[in-house]
């Protein structure tokens, strides 16, 4: 290893809001990578198949660990949706203020846990 | 005066952004750094399309959800979700293993099974949902 501070080195920083926005963004994004896409091709990949495989699908998903599960992924999706606009506007070169940095980081977490309650409860009402 | 040359500053090592340049874990970036926002404001539209659509669908059952996937603009954003997707977090995925993996060899080997991974699954989906789209199943 390169006797050097390599990324993201986790050990010496004191812990604020926006180290937890850029760490949840990493978890969000690759769990979504190992969770989401499978699960997504499974889902189409059953609706190819035919009803009985997507009997299977339905029955495993529509369980409690099932639903656990999805709402766990679709709080990944807003999560990750939220922190990624934030690093847009990062990207233009704004929100560097402290303050300004730790509003919209404590608001993009806000945002994925509204975001996620609206999703389910549209699917439930609707 | 007093201003130093960058060869005075760095000998024959060149200029400042030369003396640091491909030092970083991946030792390169611009162009994966501007991919992964253009497939970042894909997944945004494409995948914000598939959120609202499952809302607002009435059921989950078979012949519901089929009938949705088999109009032309849901199969076609489905299919253009198997590619952008599936690059983007090829692309999250290589940042993961470049940051965590310090042996070249296993950082190859990481990288080629993500590569197997993500072209074969985004290749899954895309069949699958051709074939509803085609009405083959």
């Amino acid at each position: 290893m390169a006797n050097r501070p390599l990324s993201p080195h986790l050990s010496i920083w004191k812990w604020g809001p926006h180290m937890a926005v850029s760490i949840l963004h990493r978890i969000a994004g690759d769990g979504m990578a190992f969770l989401a896409l499978p699960l997504f091709l499974w889902w189409v990949g059953a609706l190819a198949s035919g009803p009985e495989a997507y009997g299977t699908f339905t029955s495993v998903m529509g369980s409690i660990p099932g639903i656990v599960v999805l709402v766990g992924i679709s709080w990944a999706f807003f999560n990750h949706m939220s922190s990624g606009i934030r690093h847009f506007v990062l990207d233009i070169g704004a929100g560097y203020e402290i303050e300004t940095n730790k509003r919209w980081s404590y608001g993009s977490i806000a945002s994925g846990i509204i975001l996620t309650a609206v999703f389910w409860a549209a699917i439930v009402l609707i | 005066m007093g201003q130093k040359t960058s060869l005075e500053r760095y000998g024959n090592k060149g200029t400042a952004l030369g003396h640091v340049r491909g030092l970083g874990s991946a030792h390169g970036g611009t162009h994966h750094w501007l991919l992964q926002r253009f497939t970042a404001v894909g997944n945004l539209l494409l995948v914000g399309f598939l959120v609202i659509s499952l809302a607002l669908l009435p059921n989950y059952s078979y012949a519901t959800v089929r009938s949705w996937m088999e109009q032309p603009v849901p199969a076609a954003a489905l299919a253009l979700i198997c590619v952008n997707t599936f690059w983007h977090a090829r692309l999250g995925l290589q940042v993961l293993i470049e940051d965590y993996l310090d042996q070249p060899g296993s950082k190859l080997a990481a990288l080629v099974a993500l590569n197997v991974a993500v072209f074969g699954g985004a290749a899954f989906g895309i069949v699958s949902i051709a074939r509803i789209a085609f009405g083959a199943a």
